[in-house]
Protein backbone atom coordinates (compact mmCIF):
# COMPACT_ATOMS: atom_id res chain seq x y z
CA UNK A 1 0.00 0.00 0.00
CA UNK A 2 2.72 2.42 1.01
CA UNK A 3 4.95 1.27 -2.29
CA UNK A 4 1.74 2.14 -4.36
CA UNK A 5 1.26 5.77 -2.56
CA UNK A 6 4.84 6.55 -2.83
CA UNK A 7 4.05 5.41 -6.69
CA UNK A 8 0.99 7.40 -6.85
CA UNK A 9 2.77 11.01 -5.99
CA UNK A 10 6.05 9.93 -7.92
CA UNK A 11 3.46 10.04 -11.14
CA UNK A 12 1.75 12.92 -9.84
CA UNK A 13 5.11 14.72 -8.34
CA UNK A 14 3.39 15.77 -5.52
CA UNK A 15 4.27 15.10 -2.15
CA UNK A 16 1.68 15.53 0.92
CA UNK A 17 3.51 15.90 3.93
CA UNK A 18 5.56 12.96 3.11
CA UNK A 19 8.70 12.15 4.80
CA UNK A 20 10.75 11.23 1.87
CA UNK A 21 13.71 11.23 3.60
CA UNK A 22 13.18 7.54 4.80
CA UNK A 23 13.05 8.55 8.54
CA UNK A 24 10.44 5.68 9.73
CA UNK A 25 8.07 6.93 6.74
CA UNK A 26 5.93 8.35 8.72
CA UNK A 27 2.96 9.77 6.15
CA UNK A 28 1.37 12.77 8.51
CA UNK A 29 -2.01 13.95 6.48
CA UNK A 30 -2.36 17.39 6.89
CA UNK A 31 -6.38 18.43 7.51
CA UNK A 32 -8.08 18.07 4.37
CA UNK A 33 -10.52 20.90 5.47
CA UNK A 34 -7.93 23.65 4.81
CA UNK A 35 -5.66 24.87 1.96
CA UNK A 36 -2.83 22.41 2.34
CA UNK A 37 0.58 22.77 0.54
CA UNK A 38 2.25 20.39 -2.23
CA UNK A 39 4.78 20.27 -4.47
CA UNK A 40 3.94 20.19 -8.05
CA UNK A 41 5.56 21.14 -11.39
CA UNK A 42 1.74 22.34 -12.91
CA UNK A 43 1.06 24.44 -9.67
CA UNK A 44 3.93 26.36 -8.95
CA UNK A 45 2.33 28.54 -5.90
CA UNK A 46 0.41 25.98 -3.68
CA UNK A 47 -2.20 27.46 -1.59
CA UNK A 48 -0.29 28.26 1.36
CA UNK A 49 3.28 28.78 2.35
CA UNK A 50 5.41 24.72 3.58
CA UNK A 51 6.57 26.30 6.87
CA UNK A 52 3.44 27.49 9.30
CA UNK A 53 5.18 27.93 12.38
CA UNK A 54 8.67 30.75 11.94
CA UNK A 55 11.21 30.90 14.38
CA UNK A 56 12.22 34.17 15.53
CA UNK A 57 14.76 34.60 13.36
CA UNK A 58 12.38 33.40 10.36
CA UNK A 59 10.19 36.05 11.89
CA UNK A 60 12.53 38.71 11.58
CA UNK A 61 13.93 37.53 8.20
CA UNK A 62 10.46 38.01 6.84
CA UNK A 63 10.49 41.56 8.58
CA UNK A 64 13.40 42.40 6.37
CA UNK A 65 11.74 40.86 3.13
CA UNK A 66 9.71 43.75 3.23
CA UNK A 67 12.72 46.29 1.94
CA UNK A 68 14.77 45.99 -0.53
CA UNK A 69 15.54 42.57 -1.56
CA UNK A 70 19.02 43.60 -2.78
CA UNK A 71 19.82 43.98 1.33
CA UNK A 72 19.29 39.89 1.21
CA UNK A 73 22.39 37.69 1.36
CA UNK A 74 22.04 34.76 -0.86
CA UNK A 75 21.44 32.69 2.14
CA UNK A 76 18.82 34.68 3.48
CA UNK A 77 17.07 34.42 0.14
CA UNK A 78 17.48 30.54 0.47
CA UNK A 79 16.16 30.76 3.96
CA UNK A 80 13.03 32.45 2.82
CA UNK A 81 12.86 30.19 -0.64
CA UNK A 82 12.48 26.88 1.86
CA UNK A 83 10.44 28.90 4.58
CA UNK A 84 7.92 28.93 1.47
CA UNK A 85 8.35 26.26 -0.30
CA UNK A 86 9.75 22.26 0.39
CA UNK A 87 11.43 21.02 -2.71
CA UNK A 88 12.40 23.21 -5.56
CA UNK A 89 11.60 21.80 -9.22
CA UNK A 90 14.80 20.50 -9.39
CA UNK A 91 14.04 18.36 -6.47
CA UNK A 92 10.73 17.66 -7.35
CA UNK A 93 11.99 16.49 -10.90
CA UNK A 94 14.99 13.85 -9.74
CA UNK A 95 14.43 10.25 -10.94
CA UNK A 96 13.07 7.71 -8.19
CA UNK A 97 14.83 5.07 -9.19
CA UNK A 98 11.07 3.36 -9.06
CA UNK A 99 11.49 1.48 -12.49
CA UNK A 100 13.96 -1.00 -10.67
CA UNK A 101 11.20 -1.65 -8.36
CA UNK A 102 9.03 -2.15 -11.45
CA UNK A 103 10.94 -4.34 -13.53
CA UNK A 104 12.42 -6.57 -10.39
CA UNK A 105 8.74 -7.35 -9.47
CA UNK A 106 7.79 -8.00 -13.23
CA UNK A 107 10.75 -10.28 -13.59
CA UNK A 108 10.14 -11.99 -10.10
CA UNK A 109 6.50 -12.21 -10.95
CA UNK A 110 7.06 -13.63 -14.34
CA UNK A 111 9.39 -15.88 -12.60
CA UNK A 112 7.27 -17.08 -9.74
CA UNK A 113 5.08 -18.12 -12.89
CA UNK A 114 7.07 -20.27 -14.58
CA UNK A 115 7.52 -21.97 -10.87
CA UNK A 116 3.74 -22.34 -10.81
CA UNK A 117 3.81 -23.95 -14.29
CA UNK A 118 6.56 -26.14 -14.13
CA UNK A 119 4.66 -27.66 -10.91
CA UNK A 120 1.60 -28.11 -12.84
CA UNK A 121 3.35 -29.44 -14.94
CA UNK A 122 4.18 -32.53 -12.72
CA UNK A 123 1.12 -32.55 -10.47
CA UNK A 124 -1.88 -31.64 -12.79
CA UNK A 125 -1.02 -32.54 -16.08
CA UNK A 126 -2.88 -35.68 -17.54
CA UNK A 127 -0.44 -38.74 -18.57
CA UNK A 128 1.67 -37.79 -22.12
CA UNK A 129 -0.75 -39.41 -24.83
CA UNK A 130 0.69 -42.01 -26.87
CA UNK A 131 -0.42 -40.21 -30.49
CA UNK A 132 2.14 -37.81 -29.67
CA UNK A 133 5.51 -40.13 -29.47
CA UNK A 134 7.61 -40.05 -32.26
CA UNK A 135 6.89 -43.63 -33.02
CA UNK A 136 3.39 -43.17 -33.49
CA UNK A 137 3.88 -39.89 -35.58
CA UNK A 138 5.99 -41.39 -38.15
CA UNK A 139 3.52 -44.28 -38.31
CA UNK A 140 0.76 -41.35 -38.81
CA UNK A 141 2.32 -40.17 -41.41
CA UNK A 142 3.22 -43.26 -43.17
CA UNK A 143 -0.49 -44.04 -42.64
CA UNK A 144 -1.31 -40.43 -44.60
CA UNK A 145 0.75 -40.72 -47.41
CA UNK A 146 -0.29 -44.44 -48.28
CA UNK A 147 -4.29 -42.82 -48.18
CA UNK A 148 -2.69 -39.90 -50.39
CA UNK A 149 -4.18 -37.34 -48.90
CA UNK A 150 -4.45 -34.10 -50.21
CA UNK A 151 -2.08 -35.24 -52.93
CA UNK A 152 -2.72 -32.54 -55.62
CA UNK A 153 -1.14 -29.09 -53.30
CA UNK A 154 -1.26 -30.54 -50.06
CA UNK A 155 0.41 -33.24 -48.04
CA UNK A 156 1.11 -35.95 -50.24
CA UNK A 157 1.76 -33.32 -52.84
CA UNK A 158 4.86 -32.80 -51.13
CA UNK A 159 6.29 -36.44 -50.85
CA UNK A 160 8.26 -37.91 -54.03
CA UNK A 161 6.68 -41.35 -54.55
CA UNK A 162 8.79 -42.51 -56.85
CA UNK A 163 12.21 -41.27 -54.58
CA UNK A 164 10.42 -42.07 -51.35
CA UNK A 165 11.24 -38.79 -49.78
CA UNK A 166 10.10 -35.59 -49.48
CA UNK A 167 10.41 -32.84 -52.35
CA UNK B 1 -26.85 15.47 -52.78
CA UNK B 2 -30.65 17.25 -51.95
CA UNK B 3 -31.50 20.10 -54.74
CA UNK B 4 -31.42 22.99 -54.12
CA UNK B 5 -35.55 23.15 -54.53
CA UNK B 6 -36.07 21.05 -51.87
CA UNK B 7 -33.17 22.72 -49.70
CA UNK B 8 -35.34 25.77 -50.10
CA UNK B 9 -38.84 24.44 -49.54
CA UNK B 10 -37.54 23.19 -45.93
CA UNK B 11 -36.18 26.27 -45.61
CA UNK B 12 -39.62 28.36 -45.98
CA UNK B 13 -40.70 25.88 -43.90
CA UNK B 14 -38.93 25.44 -40.80
CA UNK B 15 -37.72 28.86 -41.63
CA UNK B 16 -33.94 27.74 -40.89
CA UNK B 17 -31.12 30.72 -41.02
CA UNK B 18 -29.26 30.82 -44.42
CA UNK B 19 -26.49 29.96 -42.98
CA UNK B 20 -28.03 26.32 -42.54
CA UNK B 21 -29.55 25.96 -45.59
CA UNK B 22 -26.46 27.86 -47.56
CA UNK B 23 -24.97 25.46 -50.68
CA UNK B 24 -23.09 22.63 -49.12
CA UNK B 25 -19.70 23.99 -50.24
CA UNK B 26 -19.30 26.27 -46.70
CA UNK B 27 -18.02 24.73 -43.73
CA UNK B 28 -19.53 25.09 -40.84
CA UNK B 29 -16.73 26.32 -38.54
CA UNK B 30 -17.08 28.55 -35.40
CA UNK B 31 -17.40 32.36 -35.33
CA UNK B 32 -15.74 32.89 -32.06
CA UNK B 33 -13.62 35.52 -31.90
CA UNK B 34 -9.93 33.99 -31.63
CA UNK B 35 -8.06 36.26 -29.01
CA UNK B 36 -4.26 37.32 -30.50
CA UNK B 37 -0.75 37.16 -28.91
CA UNK B 38 -0.82 40.76 -28.28
CA UNK B 39 -4.40 40.95 -26.77
CA UNK B 40 -3.44 37.22 -24.42
CA UNK B 41 0.27 39.19 -23.39
CA UNK B 42 -1.71 42.53 -22.56
CA UNK B 43 -4.57 40.80 -20.74
CA UNK B 44 -2.31 38.88 -18.18
CA UNK B 45 0.01 42.16 -17.73
CA UNK B 46 -2.73 44.18 -16.86
CA UNK B 47 -3.58 41.48 -14.27
CA UNK B 48 -0.31 41.10 -12.50
CA UNK B 49 -0.78 45.07 -12.80
CA UNK B 50 -3.10 45.42 -10.55
CA UNK B 51 -1.84 47.57 -7.39
CA UNK B 52 -4.20 46.28 -4.59
CA UNK B 53 -3.45 42.54 -6.08
CA UNK B 54 -3.70 40.09 -3.27
CA UNK B 55 -1.63 36.95 -2.55
CA UNK B 56 -4.52 34.57 -3.65
CA UNK B 57 -5.18 36.64 -7.34
CA UNK B 58 -1.05 36.41 -7.42
CA UNK B 59 -1.09 32.36 -6.86
CA UNK B 60 -4.56 32.02 -9.04
CA UNK B 61 -2.75 33.93 -11.80
CA UNK B 62 0.47 32.21 -12.02
CA UNK B 63 -1.26 28.49 -11.86
CA UNK B 64 -3.42 28.89 -14.35
CA UNK B 65 -0.78 30.65 -16.46
CA UNK B 66 1.56 28.35 -15.94
CA UNK B 67 -1.45 25.83 -17.08
CA UNK B 68 -1.83 26.80 -20.38
CA UNK B 69 0.27 25.21 -23.06
CA UNK B 70 2.65 28.34 -23.63
CA UNK B 71 5.65 29.73 -21.35
CA UNK B 72 4.83 33.25 -20.59
CA UNK B 73 6.04 36.20 -22.40
CA UNK B 74 8.74 38.05 -20.35
CA UNK B 75 7.00 41.23 -19.70
CA UNK B 76 4.21 39.30 -18.07
CA UNK B 77 6.98 37.35 -16.24
CA UNK B 78 7.96 41.08 -15.15
CA UNK B 79 4.47 42.21 -14.05
CA UNK B 80 4.31 39.11 -12.21
CA UNK B 81 7.02 39.62 -10.39
CA UNK B 82 7.10 43.01 -9.57
CA UNK B 83 3.39 42.25 -7.81
CA UNK B 84 5.56 39.51 -5.78
CA UNK B 85 7.46 42.43 -4.57
CA UNK B 86 4.31 44.55 -3.94
CA UNK B 87 3.31 41.49 -1.88
CA UNK B 88 6.63 41.20 0.12
CA UNK B 89 7.19 37.69 -1.48
CA UNK B 90 10.77 36.75 -2.96
CA UNK B 91 9.81 33.00 -2.47
CA UNK B 92 7.24 32.82 -5.16
CA UNK B 93 9.16 35.66 -7.51
CA UNK B 94 12.01 32.64 -7.65
CA UNK B 95 9.31 30.01 -7.73
CA UNK B 96 8.14 31.49 -10.64
CA UNK B 97 11.57 31.23 -12.71
CA UNK B 98 11.55 27.92 -11.86
CA UNK B 99 8.16 27.21 -13.16
CA UNK B 100 9.06 29.01 -16.32
CA UNK B 101 12.52 27.12 -16.82
CA UNK B 102 10.33 23.84 -16.35
CA UNK B 103 7.35 25.10 -18.59
CA UNK B 104 10.39 25.49 -22.05
CA UNK B 105 10.33 21.91 -21.37
CA UNK B 106 13.12 20.52 -24.22
CA UNK B 107 13.51 23.88 -25.83
CA UNK B 108 16.62 25.04 -23.97
CA UNK B 109 16.81 27.94 -25.31
CA UNK B 110 13.92 29.71 -24.27
CA UNK B 111 14.72 29.90 -20.45
CA UNK B 112 18.04 31.71 -20.97
CA UNK B 113 15.84 34.25 -23.19
CA UNK B 114 13.81 34.91 -20.71
CA UNK B 115 16.31 35.33 -17.86
CA UNK B 116 18.18 37.73 -20.54
CA UNK B 117 15.00 39.53 -21.19
CA UNK B 118 14.10 40.10 -17.62
CA UNK B 119 17.74 41.03 -16.59
CA UNK B 120 16.79 44.56 -15.34
CA UNK B 121 13.84 43.79 -13.48
CA UNK B 122 15.79 40.93 -11.43
CA UNK B 123 18.48 43.67 -10.75
CA UNK B 124 16.01 46.31 -10.13
CA UNK B 125 13.87 44.33 -7.85
CA UNK B 126 17.10 42.60 -6.48
CA UNK B 127 15.80 38.61 -7.07
CA UNK B 128 18.70 35.94 -7.33
CA UNK B 129 17.61 33.55 -9.88
CA UNK B 130 17.23 29.65 -9.24
CA UNK B 131 20.78 29.11 -10.67
CA UNK B 132 22.29 31.95 -8.35
CA UNK B 133 21.19 30.35 -5.38
CA UNK B 134 22.10 27.04 -6.22
CA UNK B 135 19.10 25.51 -6.34
CA UNK B 136 18.51 24.66 -10.06
CA UNK B 137 20.14 21.30 -9.48
CA UNK B 138 19.54 18.94 -6.70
Amino acid sequence: MLLSRRGLAAFSSSSVKMASHGHGDVTEQGDMSVPMYWDRLDTPLPDKPYQDTLSDADKSLKQKEKGPWNHLSKEEKLALYRMTFKESFAEMKKPTGEWKTVVGGIFFFIGFTGLVVLWQRYYVYPPHPRTLDDEWKAKQVKRMLDMRMNPVEGFSAKWDYEKGQWK
Amino acid sequence: MISAAVLRAVASLTRARAAHTAPLAVRCFSHAKVETDEEFDSRWVTYFSKPDLDAWELRKGMNTLIGYDLVPEPKILASALRACRRLDDLASAIRILEAVKDKSGPHQEIYPYVIQELGPTLQELGISTPEELGIHTV
